[in-house]
């Protein structure tokens, strides 16, 4: 009964195609069996809506007169530090960059109120931004100085590009430690006084398609309230990472990078983010379709939150020593109980990946595909999978000698 | 009938030196907690109270507070959370001591029960995309 992505964007383009998203799935399925399921389903819609570092922009704001070459000087975006090391009036923004006094965490833990995450929410938003350059100056080059407000409209190009998004799988953040921790996770209270999490679970995009039988590159994707791709394997992407029989990732393992056009994104789906006494991030919003070619894939989407396991792993020392201790597997259904057992103590869940986001996001895509407007995409090539060498690895420290 | 009300007093001042939680115990028998204490460097004070008591008695306790030259609001007026920049992660949930964040069954949409707030301030740092005010 196989289907091609061809055949469904017909039916797409007809108005005809049957779309699901990852949560509803689950009981259709249910109801009608894989096989109906499976031939009378098209596309099945995934979101997410979290944290997502390694998220980045750039931006060409034009040659100015006379003309500057901002390659190798300096360029600050509302005094966020830009990178300028590209070519003379190309900037490349990323969401963890901070102003050069911001006190970061001199006074511990700092409060990050203000980073390239939110530069890029303000400049998504149609705010002006202040742009302050200097350049060594050349003989076609000859400006040395620029001080002006830039406008996202008036950008030539302004580009969303994050190089790692979408983890597949996450850990789940506790402090064995006497004192509270200030994480990328959030607070941690002392003692296992909670635990944080940060997936959609059931709907997050790499749980639905965990072998990435169709998700690759080329992929058209919801990015950021527009429309995206997914460019390449992101940052760190480990297909080799273990599984559970179904094939569900038991910690963090296939990662995406994503690229699109930032004058069509919202300010609602890119959320300039303050992580305290870590730093400024970016918060992401995430959505792929699934194009239903064959029960296996089908059954794929079906993933509940019970089959999904996450480890547990203790932020004050696991984590920042690289140890690979893990207390426990808790499946998201438990983190989405509202607490957990770890070590017979019952530790109250938070999330920092919001589901009502993601729930919206799949919402959308769904009828962005129901209304014809939105086409799957054939891709060009598929992520890296179990069977590619690709793994992630550990820095391999060599000391210098002099 | 018992009232339980957490409310911000603001002395001006000529009141802060003067024992005035002492005479809502003594003459109208309210049971106080303290919630948060501060004086100003321009010498106004700020008292965030828990006051429990009769109605009757509660009401003339606020009266006399006023009538003294005592500002005061409701809590939750103070605490608030700016609804266009909460997405409804749920990292306030574990980092309030009160409890007064909690999700929604089903949407998981996050709420915030600002009568339960005790306006600590955790929340408000520890939000990533700080969407809780406090308006002190």
């Amino acid at each position: 009964m196989a289907k091609t992505i061809a055949e469904i964007n017909q039916k797409i383009k007809e108005g005809k195609a049957v779309v699901f998203t990852a949560e509803e799935i689950i009981d259709v399925a249910r109801e009608k069996g894989i096989k109906k399921a499976a031939q009378e389903v098209d596309v099945v819609t995934t979101g997410t809506f979290g944290i997502m570092c390694s998220s980045a922009a750039y931006f060409n704001i034009g040659h100015t007169t006379p003309k500057i070459k901002l390659g190798g000087g300096r360029a600050y975006l509302n005094d966020v530090q830009a990178y300028t090391g590209v070519a003379a009036v190309d900037l490349f923004l990323g969401a963890n960059a901070l102003p050069d006094d911001d006190p970061r965490n001199r006074i511990h833990p700092g409060e990050f109120n203000y980073g390239g995450g939110h530069v890029i929410e303000e400049l998504v938003a149609g705010k002006d931004i202040r742009l302050e350059a200097t350049a060594y100056g050349t003989d076609c080059y000859p400006r040395k100085k620029l001080e002006s407000y830039i406008n996202i409209k008036d950008l030539n190009q302004a580009t969303l590009f994050n190089i790692r998004n979408a983890y597949q799988n996450y850990n789940v953040a506790v402090n064995l430690s006497e004192k509270t921790i200030y994480t990328y996770m959030g607070v941690l209270k002392p003692k296992m006084g909670n635990a944080n999490y940060s997936s959609a679970g059931l709907l997050s995009p790499l749980f639905n398609d965990p072998y990435y039988k169709t998700i690759g590159i080329g992929t058209r994707i919801f990015l950021g309230g527009g429309i995206g791709y997914v460019a390449w394997q992101g940052t760190q992407h480990n297909p080799q990472a273990p599984r559970t029989e179904k094939g569900i990732p038991k910690g963090g393992a296939g990662t995406l990078a994503t690229i699109g056009d930032l004058k069509q994104m919202s300010p609602r789906w890119l959320v300039g983010t303050s992580v305290l006494g870590y730093g400024c991030s970016l918060t992401v919003g995430i959505g792929i379709p699934i194009p239903i070619l064959s029960e296996e894939i089908l059954q794929y989407t079906t993933v509940t939150d019970a089959d999904i396991m996450a480890p547990v792993v203790d932020y004050s020392d696991a984590y920042p020593n690289n140890k690979p201790d893990v207390l426990a597997h808790v499946s998201y259904a438990e983190l989405k109980s509202g607490k957990i057992k770890v070590k017979g103590k019952d530790v109250p869940t938070a999330s920092l990946s919001s589901y009502p986001r993601a729930v919206e996001i799949a919402g959308i895509l769904k009828d962005w595909v129901q209304s014809g407007k939105f086409l799957l995409t054939e891709p060009v090539e598929l992520l890296p999978g179990v069977e590619s060498s690709v793994s992630v690895k550990p820095f391999k420290e060599r000391p210098i000698e002099y | 009938m018992v009232v339980t009300k957490k409310i911000v007093l603001r002395f001006p001042k000529r009141l802060v030196e003067r024992p005035i939680v002492y005479r809502l115990v003594k003459d109208y028998d309210l049971e106080f907690n303290i919630l948060k204490a501060s004086i100003t460097p321009e010498q106004e004070g700020l008292l965030v109270l828990e006051l429990k008591g009769d109605q009757k008695e509660y009401d003339k306790g606020i009266n006399f507070l006023v009538k003294g030259g005592v500002k005061i609001e409701s809590l939750s007026q103070d605490v608030t959370r700016n609804e266009e920049r909460c997405t409804s992660c749920g990292a306030c949930i574990t980092v309030c001591p009160a409890g007064a964040f909690e999700l929604e069954p089903g949407t998981r949409l996050v709420i915030f029960n600002n009568e339960k707030c005790i306006a600590c301030g955790l929340c408000i740092p520890a939000c990533p995309p700080r969407a809780m005010e406090v308006h002190f």
